[in-house]
């Protein structure tokens, strides 16, 4: 063979470089489209306003102290539900992973829960608690509390029966082969379902405040509607978009710090 | 003859299962005298694992005795240390870490354990990894963690199921040298599984040969080559005429295992 034509060895893997490149042109791309579509006048800007018009209406908002407003409650809102959801999913997560007996108790239940939509509640949620920012809570709450039990549960189930017969042969009581294998073994797992599930939380929260709210992202979204603003409406989107791409990073970025165990990156 | 450290007798064990129950062993007699190594050798599948589950207490039998020093085996415990067929190093500790792990579940203070597994860390030559997390080392490094973290807590029977199963031919045979070397030095009682023939006779004081499941010993043969046992030895007469010897008696269990007697038989 050639040697010039000896093609660069192709690796599975990309540099960071590479990867970053390469979704960072796709949003570029895609911003491009956007901008042609409506630079041609392809679509009616009441459908599908033109970027600068959305950019120029978001730095309004920014400006005026709206956006940061929005954002700050709706913030307040997801933390506030999503932790309260994860601190109460945890241990019984946990424990219907690793014993029989809860599981039977629970899993079904939680399981037959699952399946009733979240949107259902939301009238039965403004009966009990208003409009109030704890009706918010409450349906991100419903919306992830449920499928984190579930995955905490698998996650705690996929430790490795033989670090537990492990933590058995050493005599080790069973709250310690709780705290210092099962739950150190599991963590990573449950750190990913996690960061899946503030997924889903963001979205139950912009449902709720959709419906009944009188502040946060999703309540400015439904006042723009009616004012026909759909350059607010596409500009808060981005930054519901942009909000979720940086918190799931950023849960990304901490996992592996936390979990790394000497792997070389 | 003084009283076997490990007695076997009548041993059974079938998995109830859902459906139909499996019969994995069945009348297994096999006694394990002090500070002897007897190395168990069986087709896939045969119940070897099974075995030494009910040794370690893992799992109960369903028929017949087994019994340490007279006493029946009816819990895991720090008498006997077990080497696992998978690698079980818990991925968030070091080498070293893993090691202390196991002394501290045995009671000994930070301190002590700190010393005491670095000496045994020393042992097995990876004192200069004691920092290095599973992940950062090979499989050869993590088994040889592994039985440091068996032997440190000193238990009286030393219970290893296939620990260089996964590793490549060379590796494989730098393993058995240097196990040989530490038992040679603090003999201790050992149960050694295995499927691999040459192992079984360069590591055994007694080589038990098991059908096919339901499992048994089917015959035992005594290796009565000299020790220290070095490598040099694989080539001499005496050492191929035992190696014929366990291959002839496994052989046929092997084929019908394998369902070639049609063809090999
Ligand atoms: N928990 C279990 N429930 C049901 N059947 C089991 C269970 N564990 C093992 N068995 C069955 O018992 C038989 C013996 O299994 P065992 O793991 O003891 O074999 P082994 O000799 O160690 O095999 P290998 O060489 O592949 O490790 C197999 O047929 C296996 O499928
Ligand atoms: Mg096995």
């Amino acid at each position: 063979m050639n040697e010039q034509q000896t093609p660069r060895r192709r690796t599975a893997g990309l540099t960071t470089t590479e990867f970053v490149a390469i979704s960072a042109s796709v949003f570029i791309g895609l911003a491009l489209l956007w901008w042609a579509v409506t630079a041609a006048q392809l679509v009616k800007p009441l459908f599908l306003p033109p970027p600068g018009a959305v950019l120029t209406r978001l730095y309004e908002l920014a400006a005026s102290g709206q956006l940061a407003a929005d954002m700050g409650i709706s913030i307040y809102r997801i933390l506030a539900g999503f932790l309260i959801s994860t601190a109460v999913a945890l241990p019984i997560g946990v424990l219907i992973g690793r014993y029989q007996t809860f599981e039977a108790a629970i899993e079904p239940l939680v399981d037959f829960i699952r399946y009733m939509p979240v949107v259902a509640f939301l009238p039965l949620t403004i009966v009990w608690t208003g409009v109030s920012d704890g009706q918010k809570l409450l349906i991100v709450f419903i919306g992830t509390f449920f499928q984190q039990v579930l995955l905490i549960m698998d996650n705690v189930k996929s430790v490795p029966r033989d670090f537990i017969n492990l933590g058995r042969t050493l005599e080790m009581p069973e709250h310690r082969i709780l705290t210092r294998i099962v739950l150190p073994s599991a963590l990573p797992a449950i750190w990913d379902s996690l960061r899946i599930s503030l997924g889903w939380a963001w979205t139950w929260l912009v449902v709720a405040e959709l419906v009944a709210a009188t502040s946060g992202l999703g309540y400015r979204i439904t006042t723009a509607q009616r004012f026909f603003a759909t350059d607010t409406i596409f500009g808060y989107l981005l930054v519901l978009g942009l909000l979720g791409l940086a918190t799931d990073q950023l849960m990304k970025f901490l996992g592996r710090r936390f979990f790394a165990y000497g792997e070389v990156r | 003859m003084a009283l076997p450290t490990l007695s076997i007798a009548g041993l059974g064990k079938t998995y109830a299962g859902r459906g139909n129950p499996v019969e994995a062993l069945c009348g297994v007699n096999l006694d394990v005298g002090h500070n002897e190594f007897v190395a168990l050798v069986g087709t896939s599948g045969c119940g070897k694992s099974t075995l030494l589950s009910i040794a370690a207490g893992l799992e109960a039998q369903t028929d017949g005795r087994i019994e340490i020093d007279g006493q029946p085996i009816v819990a895991p415990g720090r008498d006997r240390g077990v080497v696992f067929q998978s690698y079980t190093l818990l991925p968030w500790l070091t080498a070293l870490g893993n090691v202390e792990f196991a002394l501290i579940a045995a009671g000994k203070s930070s301190a002590d354990a700190r010393t005491i597994a670095y000496e045994h860390l020393k042992l097995v030559g990876l004192t200069n990894f004691a920092r290095a997390y599973p992940q950062q080392l090979s499989g050869g490094m993590k088994q040889r963690v592994a039985i440091a973290r068996a032997l440190s807590y000193r238990p009286q029977i030393l219970l290893m199921d296939e620990p260089f199963g996964a590793l490549d031919a060379l590796t494989r045979h730098h393993m058995q040298e240097l196990l040989t070397r530490i038992w040679e030095r603090d003999r201790t009682t050992v149960l050694f599984i295995t499927h691999d023939v040459e192992e079984a006779v360069y590591l055994a004081d007694r080589v038990a040969v098991m059908s096919n499941r339901p499992g048994r010993v089917k015959e035992i043969i005594r290796i009565d080559l000299p020790r220290p046992r070095r490598y040099e030895m694989l080539g001499t007469l005496r050492f191929q005429e035992l190696q014929k010897q366990v291959l002839d008696c496994i052989r046929a269990e092997s084929i019908e295992a394998e369902g070639l007697a049609e063809v090999l038989g």
